[in-house]
């Protein structure tokens, strides 16, 4: 069950400046809390996020343990082309969510 | 000049007037009216508000199948069917004698219709589930059953939020009435409507019911927090949802 929320716009005027905004469901569990054993919780985090336009590559982001659970990134991108924009996390433990959206530009 | 003065003397009375008549109505506040413009705009946002993605979690438990009985909640309730529901619990159920939160009665069909184990209080199944439900009652006033049995509840749980507990020897009125709306440790003290629930807090970091929160408040008061499945919770929420009756819910709330 993938769970992720992306909210971008449907359309854009060609040059256009857009918002891209994601949210997905993680632990981002940090590495260095201990559990109720006592012992170390192992990292559990998303280590990239990639975001493609026509599979050319936009927007990256390399996460840290720091970053909260359950993050939302929000990026801005230039309107050019109508077609798909693709979102990838990948994380530890083979983490890995594809989500894509389509933008129409005209 | 001096007719312009008159205008302005006479607008400031209607002013003030209408100032009282807003002061002698509802004087109830959520808790979201109290948080940061960033936090409130984060709830409302659907794609921001990280509630949501546990109601999508919750959407597609509800159509899976559980238990011997092998249903899924979709089978007998279809998608979307739950509309006021998490407005009016706790109730108490036909055939019981105790009230029931919306988390009880969700582990209920599951284990009297689904025939499955019980989710377990607090865990991601069954938050999803109930924020699921909860989001279909978005806006709707709060409506606490006129079920009489859950009088002796209510008053136990009014008991409950008026008696000085811990170690600091405080009760949740001291707190939520006395004192609601002036600050404690720089944040301002919310008046402790359960209007958003099951909400996401940030500090958790995660989604969390009423009586996690309620369990939070009894650490910080440093008395001994009640098992999770006490009946004090659950009467306790009937009080408090009778207290905050007719505001409207906003569920999954965020909050700070």
């Amino acid at each position: 069950m993938t769970n992720v929320l992306v909210n971008a716009p449907k359309t854009a005027k060609p040059g256009e400046i857009v918002e891209i905004k994601a949210l997905i469901l993680h632990p981002m569990e940090t590495g260095f809390r201990p559990g109720t054993n006592g012992r170390i919780i192992p990292r559990n985090i998303i280590e990239h996020f990639v975001a493609t336009w026509n599979g050319t590559e936009i927007f990256r982001m390399e996460m840290s343990p720091a970053i909260a659970a359950n993050p939302f990134v929000s990026f801005f991108a230039v309107a050019t082309e109508s077609g798909t924009i693709g979102l990838r996390w990948t994380g530890d433990e083979g983490f890995l969510v594809e989500e894509q959206v389509a933008i129409a530009v005209g | 000049m001096k007719s312009a003065r008159v205008v302005l003397g006479l607008a400031s009375v209607f002013a003030a007037t209408f100032a009282l008549a807003q002061g002698s109505a509802d004087k109830r506040r959520s808790g979201y009216q109290d948080m940061g413009e960033a936090l409130q705009k984060m709830q409302d946002d659907d794609t921001a508000n990280p509630g949501m993605l546990f109601v999508q979690l919750g959407e597609q438990l509800w159509s899976k199948p559980a238990g011997a009985a092998n249903k899924a909640c979709a089978d007998c309730h279809a998608s979307g069917s739950m509309k006021s529901v998490a407005a009016r619990y706790p109730a108490i159920p036909k055939d019981a004698d105790k009230p029931i939160d919306l988390e009880g009665r969700i582990n209920l069909c599951r284990t009297a219709n689904q025939r499955a184990e019980p989710l377990v209080l607090e865990s991601r199944e069954l938050l999803s589930l109930a924020a699921y439900v909860a989001f279909q009652s978005r806006g709707q006033p709060i409506a606490p059953p006129s079920d009489p049995r859950l009088g002796p509840f209510r008053e136990q749980g009014g008991e409950i939020y008026r008696r000085r507990q811990g170690q600091l020897n405080l009760s949740c009125a001291i707190c939520h009435d006395d004192n609601a709306g002036k600050k404690l440790a720089g944040v301002t003290i919310p008046q402790a409507h359960p209007t958003g629930y099951p909400i996401y807090r940030l500090e958790w970091q995660s989604l969390g019911s009423l009586k996690r929160r309620l369990r939070n408040c009894l650490v910080g008061i440093r008395a001994e927090a009640y098992a999770y499945d006490a009946p004090e919770y659950v009467a306790l929420e009937v009080y408090l949802m009778e207290r905050a009756k007719g505001m409207p819910l906003e569920a999954p709330g965020v909050r700070p």
